[in-house]
């Protein structure tokens, strides 16, 4: 028999939090799983555990996340941390895995709050040990106080890039140099949506940040093209400015950053429609205005939605909670218009000055396209020339992982499923909406067939193979 | 290359290819082995390059190594506990 929740909710990160604290708060019966041993999910990462004293280093907003966290430590969810959600399928059924232990919970409503991750940097050189993405670094900061000392050079665009600059500046850190790959042209395009910008949380902060990182680091704006070199790890990092001048840096480490994307694989293997995002350039689910898909019962709140940012988060995790609990509560209905209000101010707030940044830090073609011999797909090995060669022949994104296994490696497609469907629509003339994404299929992590015939025995299953 | 803060000292030790490295209670066990100065991890089971930590969250899956016989645990993924082994194939 599989295990049963009211609502579960996917992701310990601010949406899933907001969303799983208020059900419990309502008297439903809430399950929270998470991957991570601890809860804050990637913003919030290591906030209980911390090796900062509290306020120090990493800055305001990140210390603010203990808020929401000590919130959720208070109500009376189910936590199930250090748990993955492997599957996800039309009737809410949830495929878990814990500790090498495999094992399944239905629910009436679930409430996907799987965040984001790195935008893919397909450049010549990225599967060399040393380079890492932003993120990682930035978690490395946070879980274990480690900052890079020497060698080392952070490159790309978007606010996480001079955030994480500003933070290893305030611990001791040292970048040997920062290469700005924002196109000069995409100020044009930002320019409109600066005065809503300008008045928005963002703003002044932002501002402040550039100007600090710049006095600390040197940095190198209007970078047009990167590599990676190296034989068994990097050695050095080479690139090209606008005007054509070119520089090399011999490192041992090379932070990339160009933004995040929703991580969509769970969503999109319960079958949860999708749509491309041309102002984001990614996949977005399609959702009404309390985050509900067009899968009954399943809810996405968060980045995993479309990024927003953690505030914007906290808050869409809230109104997809409220629609969960009129939908298991009706008789809540009253005492729930209040808190919607509020979360809709709140959001309307958070979410101003946000077209600025999307216009600002669209990545260039450039590095998202990647040519000839530079992997699209990390695990599979497969060059973004063979995706190109093999473009023609496809049907789409499903029938090339068929041709060369891009996508059916370990990752499931995260680290290459925008570059091929982007790779695959440049190679036809077509928009990527008109080719689409890879087909999703649980597990959308891998499972050990051990792990997997580990599962408690379905009666029902059983019954329809064993006729004697 | 990374190095911890004086504030974060290491607390523990684990065994990775069978040499003592200090690690810190709380962090993961791909923490620990970049702090030791390692970055590759493994070999590609395509080409057989070093892979090492991408993106440390969970979802590049190019930091497997053998945590205490299991093969294949992501070493982002898993925090670091007194004697633990841990066996890469740089």
């Amino acid at each position: 028999m599989s295990e049963t929740a009211e609502l579960a909710v996917v992701g310990a990160g601010p949406a899933g939090l907001a969303a799983a604290a208020l059900a419990a708060g309502f008297g439903l019966d809430v399950a929270l799983i998470d991957e991570q041993p601890g809860p804050g999910g990637q913003i919030y990462r290591g906030i209980e555990t911390s090796p900062h004293a509290p306020g120090t280093v990493l800055g305001e907003d990140y210390w603010y996340g203990a808020r929401p966290v000590r919130a959720f430590r208070r109500s009376r969810v189910r936590y199930l941390p250090s748990t993955a959600a492997w599957s996800l399928d039309r009737e809410r059924e949830l495929g878990l895995l814990h500790a090498g232990q495999a094992r399944t919970l239905a629910a009436k409503r679930v409430i996907l709050a799987t965040g984001a991750i790195e935008r893919p940097i397909p450049i010549p050189g990225w599967s060399l040990p040393g380079v890492m993405t932003a993120g990682g670094a930035q978690i490395l900061l946070k879980t274990a106080g480690m900052v890079p000392h020497s060698g080392t050079v952070l490159a790309g665009s978007g606010p996480l890039l001079w955030l994480l600059a500003w933070q290893i500046g305030r611990a001791g850190g040292k970048l040997d140099a920062i290469l700005d790959t924002t196109p000069k042209s995409n100020w044009r395009r930002a320019w409109p949506h600066l005065p809503a910008f300008a008045v928005s949380p963002y703003a002044l902060k932002g501002l402040r940040l550039r100007l600090a990182v710049g006095r600390r680091f040197r940095v190198v704006s209007g970078v047009v093209a990167l590599a990676a070199e190296g034989q068994e790890r990097i050695e050095a990092v080479r690139w090209q400015g606008a005007d054509g001048s070119e520089g090399r840096l011999a490192v041992d480490t090379l932070l990339l950053h160009q933004g995040v994307v929703p991580e969509t694989n769970l969503a999109m293997a319960a079958g949860v429609p999708h749509r491309w995002e041309e102002t984001r350039l990614c996949f977005e689910p399609v959702l009404d205005a309390y985050g509900d898909t067009e899968v009954p019962g399943i809810a996405i709140a968060g980045d995993g939605g479309g990024i927003l940012g953690a505030w914007a988060a906290e808050e869409t995790g809230r109104l997809a909670a409220v629609a969960a609990i009129r939908a298991l509560r009706p008789d809540a209905a009253e005492a729930l218009r209040p808190v919607e209000a509020r979360a809709r101010r709140a959001l309307a707030h958070v979410e101003r000055g946000r077209a600025f940044l999307d216009a600002l830090f669209r990545p260039a073609e450039r590095f998202r396209i990647p040519e000839g011999e530079t992997l699209a797909c990390r695990c599979e090995e497969i060059a973004a020339g063979r995706v190109i060669e093999a473009a023609s022949m496809a049907t789409g994104p499903n029938q090339l992982k068929a041709y060369l296994r891009c996508g059916m490696g370990p990752c499931q497609g995260r680290m290459c499923g925008l570059t091929v469907t982007e790779l695959m629509a440049k190679a036809r003339g077509v928009s990527p909406a008109a080719v689409g994404h890879y087909r999703i299929r649980p597990p959308v992590k891998p499972l050990t067939v051990a792990e997997l015939a580990g599962l408690p025995p379905d009666p029902v299953g059983e019954g329809a193979v064993n006729r004697d | 290359m990374f190095r911890r803060q004086p504030e974060t000292a290491a607390t523990l030790s684990i065994l990775v290819d069978g040499k003592p490295i200090p690690a810190r209670a709380g962090e993961s066990v791909a923490a620990a082995l970049l702090a030791a100065g390692l970055s590759a991890f493994r070999r590609s089971p395509v080409s057989g390059v070093p892979r090492g930590p991408y993106c440390l969250m969970g979802a590049c899956y190019d930091c497997l190594v053998t945590i205490d016989g299991q093969p294949g645990r992501q070493a982002c993924q898993v925090p670091v506990a007194s004697g633990m082994r841990i066996e890469t194939k740089p």
